[in-house]
This record gives C-alpha cells, sequence and structure tokens, in this order.
C-alpha cells in the first residue's frame, strides 16, 4: 500500500513538474503575476511528494518488501540496518530517485528563499530548474521506474554489491549529488538570466552560494569516494583516474572556476558571459558524469552500468539541455557588456588565470577521459588511457594554479602593485623554500615530487595565514580584527590552506612510500621502513552477512608495540563475492597499511604492507577545503541577503516586465 | 573506483595481486619489472595495471615481463614485446604518435588559446575609458539601473 502511494506520488510530482516547467515561464513572458506565482507552491509540492516518494521506497527497504523488484535484487533481511538504508541509493534506479529528491529540494529551496530576487527571474529560475526535473522524472517513470513489484515475490534478496557495503561509500553518492544538483541551480540561474537578457552583481551574489555549495559536497563526495578506495581496495591508491572518478573530478573543476568568478561578476561586474558559460558547462559535465557512469559507454562494470537505453536518454537529456543552453547563449551572450575595468595586475586577472588553468585542467581530464571512445569510433584503434597520461598531462596545470594562488589572493581589486602586495609573501616562499630544501636533502636518490610537492603546499598553507595576517592590518589589536574579518574571508584563506594540506599528502604519499611484499609465518617479525610487524594470528570469523578470514598483526618500534590491526579477507556468500578490509595503523606523519593475502601451501600468508606517508593529509584537506567552504556560506552577506525575504511578502510597487 | 569489481566476479577463487612468489631475487631487475607492469593494462579489467590486478591473464603478464626481463631485454623491449601480442590496448599511457598527437597536444593547445583570449580580454579591460559609473559602487549603480529600468 505505501508503496503504491509512493509510486503515485511519484506520477503526480511529474505531473506538478510540468506544471511549474510552462506556467511560471509563460507569466514571466506576459508579466502576468499570477502565474508567475505559481511556481513557489508547485516546487515545495514537488518536493514534498518526491520526499514521500523517496521515504516510502525506504520503507519498503527497511522491512524488506522482496515484492518490489529493487528490494529483491538489492537487499537481503541478513544485511545490518544501515545498509538496508544505504541500500536504496545503491542501485541505478534508486540513485535516480535520490536525485530527483535533492533535485527538487534545491528548487523548494530556491523558492523558499529566494524572495529578494526579482519577481521574473525567479520564476524564470524555477521554471527551468523544473524543466530539468521533468527531464528526469520522464527517465525514471518511464525506463528505470523503482516501484515495479514482482509476480511472485521470493523469500530473500540477492544482497547489495559487498563492495558498497561500507561507511564510506555508503554515503559518497548522496554528497556526490547533492554537488551535482547544486550545479543545476547555477545552470537555472545562468539559463533564466540569459531568457532575461540581464546579469548584473545581484545574480553574482545569487549564483554564488549555490555554486559553493555544489562544490563543498562535490569536494566531499569525491573524498569519501577516495578515502574509500585507499582502505578498501587493497592497494593503498588514492586516485585511479578511472572514467568513473574522473566524471565527479570535471564537475569539481569547473565548479571551482564558476565560485572564482562568480566573485568577479559580484564585485566588478566582468567576467559575465564567462561565468554564465561556465555554469552552463558545469550542469553539463554534472550530466556526462551521469551519462558516463550509468550507461556502460566507458566503464562497463560499474554497478549501475549495462543499459544502453538509459544511456540514449541521458544522452538525449544532455543534448536536449546542453544544445539549447549555449543555443541561447549563442544568442544572448553579445548584449552582456562588462563594466569593471582593471589593470593587468590585479585580482580581477589572477582570477582570470585562476579560470582559465581550472578549465584547461577539465578540458584535460574530459579529453583523455572520452578519447579511448573517439579512438575506437573513428580512428579504429582500441587503446587505454590511463594514470600515466594524466599525471603528465593534467598535474602540470594543477602546480602552476597551486604557484601562483597565493601570490593571486593578495592582489586588491583593479589596480596592484606586484612588488608591494608581494613583500608580506617573501618570507612564506623562504619558509617554503627552505622545507622543500630539507625534503630534498632528506631523500636520497628520488624525484622531485616530494620536494616540489612539499613547496607548493606549504607555500599554499602559509600563504593563506600570512595573507589573513596582512588583513587584520597594521598595529595593536590585531588578534581582535583578525576574529572581526568577514568569514567570507577566513573561508577563502581556509580552503586555499586545505587545498595546501591536500598538495603536501599526495606529494608525501607519491614520493615516499615504502611497500614490502612477503609470505610472512605467524608469529615471525619483519621490518618495515622503522616499523616491526608481526603476524600474529590468522581466524575464521562469521559476520553478519560475510564470513572473513581475520588476520592479527601488530607494529612495533624498537621492541614496544603501538597499535594492532586487523585486516581481513572478506567472502560474502549471497553475492558470491570476495572483498579485502585494510588493516591500517593511522598516524600523524604516516599510516602503516597491511593487507592479508592468500595462505600460502608450505605455510605461512602472503602479506603486504606499506608504509604510508603524510596519506591522511589528503582527506584531512578536503575536510579542510570544504569546512573553508562552509564558512565562507555562513557569510553576513547572504545571511543579510535571506534575511531580506521577509519584507517580500508586501508586493513590492515593481511592475513586471 | 569499482573497476576492481569484474575481476573480482570473474575469478572463483581470489588471488592476490603479485603473489610473494612472482617476484625476482634480483632486486634491481625486480624493480624494473614492477615499473613496467604499472604501465601495462590488464586486458581483462577496467583500466588496472597488471600490477594491481588480481586476473589470471594480468598473473601471466606479470610472469612473461620478468621473463622478458630475465632472457636480457631491456624496459622498451620488453613493453614492444607485450604490445606486439596483445595491441596498444594494453598501454596505459598512450602512444605519442599519428593521431593521439591530438589527445596530447589537446592540452597544450586549449591552454595556448585560452591564454590568448585571456590576454586579449584583459587588455581590453585595462585600456578601456574610465568607468563612467566610478563614483558608485557596482550595488549603487545596479540598484539605479534597476530603478532606471522599471
Amino acid at each position: 500500500m505505501i508503496t503504491e502511494l509512493g509510486h503515485f506520488a511519484l506520477v503526480l510530482a511529474f505531473a506538478v513538474a510540468i506544471v511549474q516547467m510552462i506556467v511560471p515561464l509563460v507569466g514571466a513572458q506576459k508579466g502576468w503575476r499570477s502565474w508567475m506565482a505559481v511556481a513557489e507552491p508547485a516546487a515545495t509540492a514537488q518536493f514534498l511528494l518526491t520526499a514521500f516518494s523517496f521515504a516510502a521506497l525506504t520503507y519498503a527497504f527497511v522491512v524488506s518488501d522482496f515484492s518490489l523488484r529493487l528490494v529483491f535484487l538489492n537487499s537481503h533481511t541478513d544485511k545490518p540496518m544501515l545498509y538496508k538504508v544505504t541500500g536504496v541509493w545503491g542501485n541505478h534506479e534508486g540513485s535516480l530517485l535520490l536525485w530527483v529528491v535533492i533535485l527538487t529540494l534545491f528548487g523548494a529551496m530556491a523558492a523558499w528563499f529566494g524572495g529578494n530576487l526579482p519577481p521574473t527571474l525567479r520564476a524564470r529560475v524555477l521554471a527551468v530548474q523544473s524543466s530539468v526535473a521533468v527531464a528526469f522524472f520522464a527517465f525514471m517513470i518511464f525506463t528505470s521506474n523503482p516501484f515495479l513489484r514482482l509476480a511472485v515475490p521470493p523469500f530473500d534478496g540477492q544482497d547489495l554489491n559487498p563492495l558498497l557495503q561500507d561507511p564510506g561509500l555508503a554515503f559518497h553518492p548522496p554528497f556526490l549529488y547533492l554537488g551535482y544538483v547544486g550545479l543545476s541551480m547555477s545552470f537555472s540561474f545562468a539559463v533564466a538570466a540569459l531568457i532575461e537578457g540581464r546579469v548584473d552583481a545581484a545574480w553574482g551574489r545569487w549564483v554564488r552560494p549555490w555554486a559553493l555549495a555544489a562544490w563543498l559536497f562535490l569536494t566531499i563526495g569525491i573524498g569519501l569516494g577516495s578515502w574509500w578506495a585507499y582502505y578498501e581496495l587493497g592497494w593503498g591508491g588514492f586516485w585511479f583516474w578511472d572514467p568513473v572518478e574522473n566524471a565527479s573530478f570535471m564537475p569539481w573543476l569547473i565548479a571551482a572556476a564558476l565560485l572564482h568568478s562568480a566573485i568577479v561578476v559580484e564585485k566588478r561586474e566582468a567576467l559575465k558571459s564567462w561565468t554564465i558559460l561556465l555554469a552552463i558547462l558545469a550542469f553539463g559535465f554534472s550530466l556526462i558524469g551521469t551519462f558516463i557512469v550509468r550507461s556502460g559507454v566507458l566503464t562497463s562494470v560499474h554497478a549501475f552500468a549495462n543499459d544502453p537505453e538509459r544511456g540514449v536518454w541521458i544522452l538525449l537529456i544532455l543534448g536536449i539541455f546542453m544544445g539549447g543552453a549555449l543555443m541561447l547563449y549563442a544568442f544572448r551572450a553579445g548584449t552582456m557588456e562588462a563594466k569593471g575595468v582593471f589593470s593587468v595586475v590585479s585580482r580581477e586577472s589572477a582570477l582570470v588565470m585562476n579560470n582559465l588553468l581550472l578549465a584547461v585542467g577539465c578540458f584535460v581530464v574530459f579529453i583523455g577521459t572520452i578519447w579511448p571512445l573517439v579512438a575506437e569510433l573513428f580512428l579504429d584503434r582500441t587503446l587505454s588511457v590511463g594514470p600515466p597520461f594524466f599525471e603528465m598531462a593534467f598535474t602540470p596545470f594543477m602546480v602552476v594554479l597551486a604557484a601562483i594562488l597565493p601570490l593571486g589572493s593578495v592582489l586588491p581589486w583593479k589596480r596592484a602593485k606586484l612588488g608591494k602586495q608581494a613583500k608580506a609573501l617573501w618570507p612564506v616562499f623562504f619558509v617554503a623554500l627552505a622545507l622543500a630544501s630539507l625534503a630534498w636533502a632528506m631523500q636520497t636518490g628520488r624525484s622531485a615530487l616530494g620536494p616540489v610537492g612539499v613547496f607548493l603546499g606549504a607555500w599554499l598553507v602559509f600563504g593563506a595565514a600570512a595573507e589573513l595576517w596582512t588583513r587584520s592590518g597594521n598595529g595593536s589589536n590585531r588578534l581582535r580584527r583578525l576574529k572581526n574579518l568577514p568569514r567570507a574571508d577566513w573561508g577563502k584563506a581556509v580552503a586555499h590552506a586545505g587545498f595546501g594540506v591536500t598538495c603536501l599528502g599526495i606529494a608525501g604519499l607519491m614520493a615516499w612510500e615504502i611497500e614490502d611484499i612477503r609470505v610472512a609465518q605467524i608469529g615471525e617479525t619483519y621490518t618495515v621502513g622503522n616499523v616491526e610487524v608481526t603476524l600474529q594470528d590468522v581466524q575464521q570469523v562469521q559476520g553478519p552477512n560475510y564470513i572473513s578470514s581475520m588476520g592479527f598483526v601488530a607494529f612495533g618500534r624498537d621492541g614496544e608495540q603501538f597499535s594492532q590491526v586487523t585486516p581481513e579477507k572478506r567472502i560474502y556468500p549471497v553475492a558470491s563475492m570476495p572483498t579485502t578490509e585494510a588493516g591500517i595503523a593511522n598516524g600523524f606523519l604516516r599510516d602503516v597499511y597491511v593487507v592479508l593475502g592468500d595462505p600460502q601451501t608450505n605455510g605461512g600468508w602472503a602479506v603486504r604492507t606499506y608504509i604510508k606517508p603524510l596519506a591522511n593529509w589528503i582527506w584531512a584537506g578536503c575536510i579542510i577545503m570544504s569546512l573553508g567552504g562552509a564558512l565562507s556560506l555562513t557569510d553576513r552577506r547572504f545571511r543579510v541577503a535571506a534575511g531580506a525575504r521577509r519584507t517580500r511578502r508586501t508586493p513590492d510597487a515593481v511592475p513586471a516586465e | 573506483m569499482i573497476r576492481a569489481l569484474l575481476i573480482w566476479v570473474l575469478l572463483a577463487t581470489p588471488v592476490l595481486a603479485l603473489d610473494p612468489a612472482e617476484l625476482l631475487d634480483d632486486p634491481v631487475l625486480e624493480d624494473r619489472a614492477r615499473e613496467i607492469s604499472k604501465g601495462l593494462r590488464c586486458p581483462v579489467c577496467q583500466n588496472e595495471s597488471i600490477d594491481e590486478s588480481n586476473a589470471t591473464v594480468a598473473q601471466d603478464l606479470r610472469a612473461l615481463v620478468r621473463e622478458r626481463l630475465l632472457a636480457g631485454d631491456s624496459n622498451t623491449e620488453v613493453v614492444e614485446f607485450v604490445v606486439a601480442r596483445y595491441g596498444e590496448y594494453v598501454l596505459l599511457n598512450p602512444q605519442t604518435t599519428g593521431a593521439n598527437l591530438a589527445l596530447w597536444l589537446a592540452g597544450p593547445a586549449m591552454l595556448l588559446l585560452g591564454a590568448g583570449m585571456a590576454v586579449v580580454y584583459i587588455r581590453r579591460r585595462d585600456t578601456q575609458p574610465k568607468d563612467q559609473s566610478d563614483g558608485l559602487s557596482a550595488e549603487e549603480a545596479e540598484r539605479l539601473s534597476k530603478i532606471l529600468d522599471d
């Protein structure tokens, strides 16, 4: 019964979305207030209906209603409750429903908090946002309906993919979707502004929180995914340049560019048409990501993939929205005249550089990701583009970006004197250089990667600190003034420092990792780096829905044990799939990472042990970056803008255009 | 990330990628073998090098690489040997010949193009006559223009 209600609510939400797509748009065009006013209640209704539908599906998973096809395919009665719930989005149909829930939630939020937007712009934003929802509702209802029943309900389900039964991966998709869908908001704002024919500082201020929020959630989502890959895949790698990973990385890069260029629109009324283009492309890359993950064109092994029909649908959605928006852009972009004037050395120019590097970096990732497809279709060559290509072709852009970032961020708007602004940064430069030399001296006969990474990381972190210090002015009460700096300034410094911390982590992990592969006898102690490793025991352990060979490994130094970990090899009988669980002793400066292999015929177990320097810094940097984003998001300016809505209820005298 | 899935599904019994038994005794040769393995793709896996893969064919390839190294091949010769048998598909680092040049040059070309456009844009903003709304902040000008428009 609840399932049917959920199904019904979904179809009803689809109908509401169609109304919301058409009526406010016509209203805005004709200047009919009552028609424009439809958007707000419609957005709320759409969200409530979709949320109910999602709740109904979650309920079916929680009570293990195997008459539902989706539950049968992706759940099992023995599964822990946490994974019963996260199993809702651990599959194509359910994750699509989650996507639409978030889409309608953001639409509703734009309606609730959009009081200080001009009425026509708000009506158009909500209509465009709803058109995206219409496309995805149709996609879901006609090809991927999560509410299909089975005629003969089986006794038990087929279990969720064991790789997904993990806290890191369980919450990875919701964050990614918050990011992807957040970009749909900036897309809606961009298209609405194009229809409206004007982009101004207020528009920039309105788009920025959405772009910032999307970027923040993408950072968390990507960080979670990377962390999961680190401890779950058994190699301790953090990034594989896999098409599915690139699919989330491309929108992240463009979102980073967008949130910076929106600042230029807001503060200086320049870069308008470029920002609009970025907003359109950012959502385009979200859709491309969806296409890559769900169509199976590039990764036929991803859990959701394997249905070309879905691929065609997403390609169609992509074509309609990108084609339509870019055509509109071609017609209207010319009318957007920049107002702000700035000199060659200025923060505006620095932000143009930032955008250039991020956009070209994204382009390189894009080309590398689709090149195998292009080569197969047009060149008749089957080839691969793997990590070596991306490391060589993409990394330089990020190195240059990190190198110019601290300098660019201290430049004032409009006009700057490089020598004067750089004064505060000279100490930072020398500290970073000293640390890099130290790194260089401590390592023997290795690549320059480590020292260069240390330099860039330190340059970014201390550069951000130096910037805050300079901003606090001269004389007394510096600390108090530091505290009273706008949250956006703090957010900026924190996020940039987080980028530096991630740089340090990546450099440390890639340059100074130590690996050891061997057959270890039970009780035998061996040394990796300066850590004494002992495989104490291996036991068979029965988990809730898996069987595990659990190793007990002790780490020690100078005869003192400082940690014990339990690497596992699990087998999930229902899905008949093995997984590895690495044993990791986390440390501030290094992780000790151990993976249990197979038992050997002549006794002992195959064991891989790694020392992973600065590994945690990669994700710590992600957390710091998103913290910076959150700080910036709570800045007073945005709150004030939100507070302004209270005065909205009195109908303003501005007639609609 | 989930590329490891297929191979795990294909395999009845999991084996550890790169078993200790496979390692060569000579550490220099072994280092070279690891270096080569990291650049060769496992033919049945998703974007995974033979060094990381659990698949049987990856294991065979790892053995083949070590065999060729013991026979005295240089790194390039080993890679050519494998490519001759499995095709350029196994190269994780795509060749720089022929149409692949477009792949390698796309980034730098785009950078040059973008930098050119950026320079033109910045110069134009720099040389434009003084902003007429200089007396007003961007927001004030915006509010004014809004009032005038309506």
